[in-house]
């Protein structure tokens, strides 16, 4: 009886069902963390004695490089359980998590990218940070090209599952990188040991902004795994009946 | 809390720094609403084309005698 949980989840119906009032309650909380912590972030911290106000790219760039290595961890556990245990639902979260992902890592790069100009004087530097996340970048690209590669959806779903867990590889490199190599790219500000090389009135608009991605995110996985749901069980009869419940509310 | 710039002016200026921070911004929140806009415009063509699906199988029911 304690296992049920885990069987149902395998089930896209019971999943799509169980989901469908969760995701009013995260898109408010997603919406108003963000927009608070962008307003905070940009109008009421201090600005950096050191970088000035450039440094209030922080308050997105963190937060999206955040999400990018999760949802690729999301992205990787999903196919793994979905390997093993031979389970269609996670297959079809891995399959929603690869362009989520890709846009997120894409955002970290440009912000990065765009703080780098007036705080190291370029666009772009080859530096270990910025290599493994555009790195990164490429897997989830990888995973989105690998899933339309095949015809048959098992093949694709499997391959698709065994890439994900090969890169995996890269999340303990990024993690890693500003320590291991002298790069440019600062050292993590948050700290879960020991003590934040940030001021409170920084971190916490900058805290507020992460669980607002975190929210965010799962709302907008979320969103994409039941479209996926809707496409890979459109024969079944619950799939025609809530077509023609939408139907008959037009 | 207070704000910390003398006047809209300023606030938008950043010392300088205002170019790069709207753009980080900007792409940001244009990547956020895409994610959030496009499942919501998937399910919609997926539910159009479905109705599109089940009348014609109920019009080829019809065809073949299946409903009176």
């Amino acid at each position: 009886m304690a296992w049920q949980w885990f069987h149902r989840l395998g089930s896209p119906r019971w999943f799509y069902e169980k989901t469908t009032p969760w995701l009013p309650w995260l898109a408010t909380l997603s919406i108003a963390l963000i927009v608070t912590a962008a307003v905070w972030g940009l109008a009421f911290a201090p600005a950096d004695f050191k970088q000035g106000n450039s440094y209030r790219i922080i308050y997105i760039h963190v937060p999206a490089a955040f999400l990018a290595l999760a949802g690729y961890y999301i992205m990787a556990i999903s196919g793994a359980v979905g390997l093993i245990w031979k389970m269609k639902l996670p297959f079809m979260v891995m399959k929603s998590a690869a362009p989520i992902g890709a846009l997120l890592t894409f955002v970290s790069l440009v912000t990065g990218s765009i703080w780098g100009k007036p705080t190291w004087g370029t666009w772009w530097e080859w530096d270990a940070r910025i290599t493994s996340m555009l790195i990164l970048f490429f897997l989830y690209l990888g995973m989105i090209a690998l899933q339309q590669a095949f015809q048959h959806r098992d093949t694709a779903d499997k391959a698709s599952a065994v890439l994900a867990l090969v890169g995996m590889v890269n999340i303990p490199i990024i993690y890693k990188s500003v320590d291991w190599w002298n790069t440019l790219h600062q050292p993590a500000t948050i700290k879960f040991t020991s003590k934040s090389s940030i001021d409170p009135s920084m971190l916490y608009p900058l805290l507020m902004m992460v669980i607002g991605f975190y929210c965010f995110y799962a709302l907008v996985l979320l969103l994409n795994t039941r479209v996926e749901i809707l496409r890979r069980e459109n024969r079944t009869q619950w799939v025609n009946d809530l077509v023609s419940a939408i139907n008959k509310r037009a | 809390m207070k704000f910390q710039f003398e006047s809209i002016a300023d606030f938008i200026a950043m010392n300088g720094h205002g170019p790069y921070v709207w753009a980080s911004y900007a792409i940001t929140f244009a990547v956020l609403v895409f994610l959030l806009v496009s499942p919501l415009l998937q399910k919609k063509a997926f539910v159009k084309q479905q109705q599109k699906q089940q009348k014609l199988a109920q019009a080829s029911d019809i065809a073949s005698g299946s409903i009176e």
